[in-house]
């Protein structure tokens, strides 16, 4: 990773960061494979650079641009966020990155787009949990947002975390955080981004429609089948003695900013 | 004398059974004590503790397809590994009620009750405490006949911390298939013996 020139912006929590040594070393990408270490183990191989992004879909000008090209064009903030996964845990992650709006407002969507459809890349030969016979799901992982989901501000495309370019676990060169949602819809090492009129398909509601919504927000009074939502583990919180479990807050504490986009929703329904 | 001798080998390889049983819940306890179980340590304990309930209640099942498909018995074992089942997944029970919920019971009880997760695990672990609380001679005798119909929980118990254990995660990993593929192969023996041609015992 490389150092990276960041500007502080106004959003950041202000609670204790969960360690870098954590962030980088607990996480979910099972391009890399299913247990939690093995991001960090098993992607030595892959080449986060160079790297382009394809922007296209319902939008005046589609355009292919070059990661490090956007991170010299566009002021790269810091943004101290929440990160809560599904399986209820949480951490405190110090992102660098930029509004996802920045990169919308180049390609000029048309009026006919409603929704952002998301793809990671696919590289069997530098991601072993894409070959092989064990494949826990379908490649390109996949996810998307409505369009005001995607233009809101405190959703941002991250290219690094702690000052420095993001490691290749927390899926380099470049990511999607939503912290108001579940970790899944954070998809990874992005390639393509598109535009469309209709919700697009996300890997884990493909997989287990009825466990994993398409909105997948926090929400602590709607539990997975399996678990209940209404507590979660903060990572390296207490350490082994002492839970560290705390109460989850609804939209993960951004309610403030985010809970118009839902107003008249059942998020009952709209899982 | 001979007869003596075997008796003492046995009882001292029975408490051995115990020491090493132990030693992957001391040696994960130390470890998540010490910051040696990554980032989510009370996690890692919980899921070592429910995989060697697991993996103890699979040794117990294979005894008899060893003996009577390969003739080696090592029935006088199956006491030992058992137990340690039993007292592997009142070890996974009480770090989740513990390390993991806090004992928050307004959280732990409905979920206990709701979770088809939790429910099985739960259940299972409920099955195996009148066969903990039976395993001993003075039971076997007093129950007779009922003691081996008692014991048949045992593949309740196990069937039900197998599909427990296939909804602990997001996707079934390598690792889970194996174990649950042994519990299917141990279980599927006892519905296809009747089946089989008879052997003579022994």
């Amino acid at each position: 990773t490389m150092p990276l020139k960041t500007v502080p912006s106004r959003y950041k929590v202000d609670e204790p960061l969960t360690s870098r040594e954590d962030v980088t070393t607990y996480n979910n990408f099972y391009e890399f494979g299913a247990d939690k270490a093995d991001p960090s183990q098993n992607s030595g191989k892959f080449k986060p650079r160079p790297w382009t992004i394809t922007v296209d879909g319902l939008v005046g000008k589609p355009q292919t641009f070059d990661v490090d090209k956007l991170i010299a064009d566009i002021p790269i903030e810091e943004r101290i966020y929440r990160m809560r996964c599904v399986e209820a845990w949480s951490m405190v992650i110090p992102w660098n990155g930029f509004p996802l709006k920045a990169l919308l407002d180049k390609v000029e969507p048309l009026g006919s787009a409603k929704y952002v459809a998301f793809e990671t890349v696919v590289r069997p030969e530098e991601m072993p949990g894409q070959s092989g016979y064990f494949q826990p799901m379908p490649w390109p992982y996949v996810e998307g947002l409505r369009l005001d989901e995607a233009m809101h501000p405190l959703t941002i495309l991250a290219v690094g975390l702690y000052g420095e370019t993001l490691p290749n676990q927390n899926g380099a060169p470049i990511r999607l955080v939503v912290p108001w949602k579940y970790g899944f819809k954070g998809i990874k090492s992005i390639v393509r981004v598109s535009l469309v009129e209709t919700q697009p398909p996300n890997s884990w509601n493909s997989l287990q429609g009825s466990e994993y919504g398409f909105y997948a927000n926090v929400n602590p009074e709607v539990d997975h089948p399996r678990w209940s939502q209404a507590t979660e583990r903060r990572i390296g919180e207490s350490g082994f003695f002492g839970s560290g479990r705390r109460p989850t807050l609804m939209f993960n504490g951004y309610a403030d900013e985010v809970a118009s986009l839902y107003a008249g929703m059942d998020l009952r329904a709209n899982y | 004398m001979a007869a003596a001798r075997s008796a003492l080998v046995d009882g001292l390889t029975g408490w051995g059974i115990y020491v090493v049983g132990f030693v992957p819940a001391v040696a994960s306890f130390w470890l998540g004590a010490t910051g040696g179980l990554g980032a989510d340590p009370v996690r890692a304990f919980e899921q070592t503790l429910g995989l060697w309930a697991l993996r103890f209640l699979i040794l117990t099942l294979a005894i008899t397809p060893l003996r009577q498909l390969a003739g080696i018995n090592l029935l006088r074992f199956r006491r030992a590994l058992g137990l340690l089942a039993f007292w592997y997944a009142a070890m996974h029970f009480t770090v989740y009620l513990t390390l993991d919920r806090g004992l928050l019971w307004d959280t732990i009880l409905p979920d206990i009750a709701r979770r088809p997760f939790i429910t099985l695990g739960f259940s299972a672990f409920v099955l195996l405490i009148p066969l903990a609380v039976t395993s001993n001679r003075l039971s076997i005798r007093r129950l007779g006949k009922n003691w081996r119909r008692l014991h048949w929980l045992i593949y309740v118990a196990v069937a039900l911390a197998a599909v427990h254990y296939l909804l602990a995660t997001k996707v079934v990993d390598p690792g889970q298939a194996a174990h649950v593929g042994l519990i299917v192969l141990l279980l599927g023996y006892r519905l296809m013996r009747p089946l089989l041609p008879r052997r003579r015992p022994a």
